[in-house]
């Protein structure tokens, strides 16, 4: 066992050095045209595809042994495969163009019924002398160990001009991903971009059978690129990682089916990429569930800062003579639990924007804490005094509308609305609160 | 599951009720089960949620063994039927927190689950034989050997197979629940939000919807496979969609049109491979191929959207058009002649008439004839000899004397009365009332005069204050000839 696992690591076999070779190609492929499916939001095209070249290869297959060729050579089962998976797209443009039928049913239908028939041919060819079916039942399952050097050769340079094409067509299909309509309108043959990248689908897909299977070959497609959009939002970064993703899941994939002969690989590299995409899903830098949990409980966190600063200055405000704040007026104020409230003053305490006496119970803004307390207030009263003045908005209901925007309104905007309510305003720097019950503000 | 799947099929070319009548009936109760609940995956455009969770009655059975130790169908089906439900749950869930597009959140959790469950058989192949084939193509060939005794009221008890027992089980909970909550599924589907405000709550719907496709693709798994279970949630309610615009008629149509191709598919699969000289194939496969067909004759010969219909009418209105142009084409002739003889003379002999109402009305010479033999044989129009004694050039005489020179009839007369009529009075109309330049009115009057009828006519002319000539100065029929 470990003198096998050394030989697959330290790829002492000629033959299994180019089949994890071509599976690392394939994998890098895969994730490089994954990322332009996905943003077109054709995950799934690749799935329909991928059944629809059941009865290409079978027919292919019935066909040659029937001329007295070799019906099982790869690549003119990959032909076969290639004819049927257009037919298939060709089916689905048809139906969802000519007819009512959308999108996804039209997947639907292409899939099952190419596979149905699929079955049916390949049942026939079973019946043939030689048509034992391991050779073809591989395309269902793949497997990697199956695969001799020339085939290998195969995938690896079909993925290399994958590749080669989306290097060098990416600024048209970036384009084409983000805004077909203004590739259109800027000159470049849409349609065409289209098809090229359609082609480099089928290929990528066709060639995948082989390793993955075609019920698994969809995931080469989608699961890397899927999961390098957790970590960035740009197309390249996104294209590198996505690549990457797939090269490991494949060569990892390969290596263990080539220890294992018994272990399907397309399992087996589906996993691989599956357990990466779990990762990135949790702790991705840009979009995983974690950084966003945190970004949201941040924001939640200096929300509260937020509001307990302004309702301080204003219970200051109204009664300049008092020296502190009670526990009691704090939890009457903002419908905040005391658990709550508890944490907020603790936090702000910490951060130095208040003052609490021994007991915990009193609090006081300290000098830094009042000054931004007046930013704050002052934020919220001029957003206030916009809607009031210039959205034609009721006094009393612009406090909730200000509450929810006030957290977000960057600095130049608080400078717009200065010059916008500079007659509002008048000669003070703090404007009045407008539902204040003393009749100044009101007056104002 | 019995590895019955690497079998020869075990019938020969008859016809046997003992066992393809049990076939052929499986194959039934799972596309009814299947299209009732199928309708509604397709017009919520779910349909590949069928395919995810199909995939992931795989992993379900394998888990289902390796925790429970059993093989008892019990555990088996409780095990598919929970992951498909989570399949569900974890696409939903990955779409909506991770912000993954719908297809591919799909794709990532069914494609991981499906391989999980072909690793998870390998590592306990060496316990049980799961054959993951049998769960991708079905074993129906097998239905009848595996039988429950079912006891039925008047005649004792019978040997039912136990994959019928099980898909009319779940037919009849499928029907229930499609008829009992019919209002509920309606809004849910049209509308959600009115579902919503209306008190019930459509995620519940959704997620009932869930787990009875689930249960249903658990139960269909064995005799059609997981594949063709799509194939039997998607393709007969597809092919219901193109040929009804309501639900309830969509369903029906679809349980029927499933129903139909189960019994060809099994029907094909026994015949059609011994026309090759082969042995019959799997009948789950051309089950699927059959559904394929039925979707494939919607698409084209469906009586309203299909695609030969709809060239049919498109030609229809187009020849309709053409032969009501032909009509008024001659009545203007035929007026040009009563005011300036000579010249409409000189140019209805000038080159063939054929082709030059080829010319005007932008058509070819054959569209042209082939009108006025129509309009000939409907008695609206008469062939004369072109006589050449009225025609004042001689030098084409010998040519023109063959040609024959169609003439409005009396019955030809009147109709194209009323075209023209309608035409120049809907000219008058634009300009009058919609204060269209005059150069524009032509094109507007020649599209809307095909459409307009006696009534509307009236209409217009009351609306114009009933004009004697329309705005290029031609005389307008009148009305009353028509009754004359």
């Amino acid at each position: 066992m470990t003198e096998q696992l050394w030989r697959v690591i330290s790829l002492q076999d000629h033959n299994t050095r180019v089949v994890i070779f071509g599976a690392a190609m394939l994998g890098l492929a895969a994730g490089l045209v994954g990322c332009f499916t996905l943003l077109r939001r054709r995950a799934l095209v690749g799935d329909a595809l991928a059944h629809a070249a059941l009865p290409g290869i079978a027919i292919a297959f019935l066909w040659v042994t029937a001329m007295g060729g070799d019906g099982r050579s790869l690549p003119v089962l990959l032909a076969g495969a290639t004819v049927s998976g257009m037919f298939g797209i060709a089916s689905i443009l048809i139906i969802r163009r000519g007819t009512r039928i959308k999108e996804d049913a039209a997947l639907g239908i292409v899939l099952s019924v190419f596979f149905g028939l699929g079955l049916e041919l390949l049942g026939i060819a079973q019946q043939m002398k030689n048509g034992n079916k391991a050779g073809l039942e591989s395309f269902i399952y793949g497997k990697t160990a199956s695969m001799v050097a020339s085939d290998a050769w195969l995938i690896a340079i079909a993925s290399l001009i994958c590749v080669v094409i989306c290097v060098g067509l990416f600024k048209e299909f970036k384009l084409l991903c983000f805004d077909e309509a203004f590739a259109g309108s800027r000159g470049y043959p849409v349609v065409l971009l289209d098809a090229a990248l359609m082609s480099v689908v089928v290929v990528i897909t066709i060639i995948g059978l082989q390793a993955v299977g075609l019920v698994l070959v969809i995931a080469l497609l989608v699961i890397p690129a899927a999961s390098a959009r957790f970590w960035t939002d740009r197309l390249v970064w996104m294209m590198v990682l996505s690549s990457a993703i797939g090269m490991v899941g494949c060569l990892v994939g390969a290596a263990a089916s080539a220890m294992l002969p018994r272990l399907p690989s397309g399992a087996m590299i589906v996993l691989t990429t599956g357990v990466g995409f779990l990762i990135s899903f949790f702790v991705g830098a840009r979009r995983g569930l974690l950084i966003r949990m945190w970004r949201r409980r941040s924001l939640n966190a200096s929300i509260d800062r937020q509001h307990l600063l302004r309702e301080l200055y204003e219970l200051f405000e109204t009664d300049p003579s008092r020296l502190s704040v009670s526990w009691d007026e704090l939890v009457q104020a903002r419908s905040w639990s005391n658990k709550r409230l508890r944490k907020i003053l603790e936090q702000a305490s910490s951060d130095g924007w208040i003052s609490e006496n021994i007991t915990k119970m009193e609090f006081a803004l300290t000098k830094r804490g009042e000054s931004e307390a007046r930013r704050l207030t002052r934020r919220h009263r001029l957003w206030e005094l916009y809607l009031i003045h210039h959205a034609d908005i009721a006094p009393q209901r612009v406090d909730r509308d200000a509450d929810a925007i006030e957290h977000v309104l960057e600095p130049e905007t608080v400078a717009e609305l200065e010059s916008l309510l500079n007659a509002e305003l008048g000669e003070r720097r703090m404007p009045t609160d407008p539902h204040a019950s003393s009749t100044e503000g009101v007056e104002a | 599951m019995i590895g019955l799947a690497e079998t020869e099929p075990f019938w020969m070319v008859e016809w046997n009720w003992a066992l393809d009548g049990w076939i052929v009936a499986a194959g039934m109760l799972c596309a009814v089960a299947s299209s009732l609940l199928g309708c509604f995956l397709v017009l919520r455009r779910m349909s590949l949620l069928g395919d995810a969770i199909s995939h992931a009655v795989l992993p379900g059975l394998a888990a289902a063994f390796l925790i429970s130790g059993s093989r008892s169908s019990g555990w088996m089906f409780l095990g598919a039927v929970i992951v498909g439900v989570l399949t569900a749950l974890l696409s939903d869930w990955i779409h909506v927190r991770g912000e993954v597009d719908e297809g591919a959140s799909m794709g990532v959790v069914f494609t991981t689950l499906f391989a999980a469950g072909l690793v998870m058989i390998v590592l306990a192949a060496d316990k049980v034989d799961l054959d993951p084939g049998c769960v991708l193509y079905g074993a129906i060939e097998s239905t009848p050997l595996d039988t429950w005794a079912v006891p039925i009221p008047i005649l004792g008890s019978t040997d039912v197979p136990r994959v019928v027992v099980v898909l009319s089980i779940v037919t009849l909970i499928n029907a229930a629940f499609v008829i009992l909550f019919f209002k509920e599924l309606k809004m849910a589907t049209f509308d959600a939000e009115l579902a919503t405000s209306s008190g019930f709550s459509a995620k519940a719907i959704h997620y009932v919807l869930m787990t009875l496709v689930a249960v249903t693709a658990v139960a269909s798994f064995e005799s059609v496979g997981n594949i063709l279970v799509v194939a039997m949630l998607v393709v007969p309610a597809a092919t219901a969609y193109l040929l009804t615009d309501r639900l309830g008629m969509m369903i029906v149509l679809a349980c029927v049109i499933g129903a139909a191709c189960a019994w060809a598919g099994h029907v094909a699969a026994v015949e059609i491979p011994t026309w090759f000289g082969f042995r019959s194939t799997t009948t789950a496969g051309m089950m699927a191929v059959a559904t394929g067909f039925a979707f494939t004759l919607a698409v084209v010969a469906s009586p309203r959207r299909g695609l030969i219909p709809q060239l049919c009418r498109k030609h229809w209105l187009r020849w309709t058009i053409l032969t009501d142009d032909v009509l008024a084409f001659l009545y203007r002739m035929e007026e040009k002649t009563l005011d300036e003889r000579p010249i409409a003379d000189a140019m209805a002999m000038q080159a063939d008439l054929d082709a030059w109402m080829a010319d005007v009305l932008l058509t070819n010479r054959f569209a042209i004839k082939s009108a006025v033999k129509y309009h000939a044989w409907r008695g609206r129009i008469e062939t004369t000899q072109a006589e050449a004694s009225t025609s004042t050039s001689t030098a084409n005489v010998e040519n023109q004397s063959e040609t024959l020179v169609p003439k409005l009839t009396d019955v030809g007369r009147t109709e194209a009365e009323s075209l023209v009529r309608s035409h120049r009075l809907w000219e008058q109309y634009l300009v009058t009332r919609v204060d269209l330049e005059g150069s524009r009115i032509h094109q507007k009057a020649h599209q809307l005069e095909h459409f307009t009828d006696r009534q509307l006519q009236d209409q217009l002319d009351h609306q114009t204050d009933s004009p004697e000539k329309d705005p290029h100065g031609s005389p307008i029929p009148s009305a009353s000839d028509k009754q004359s």
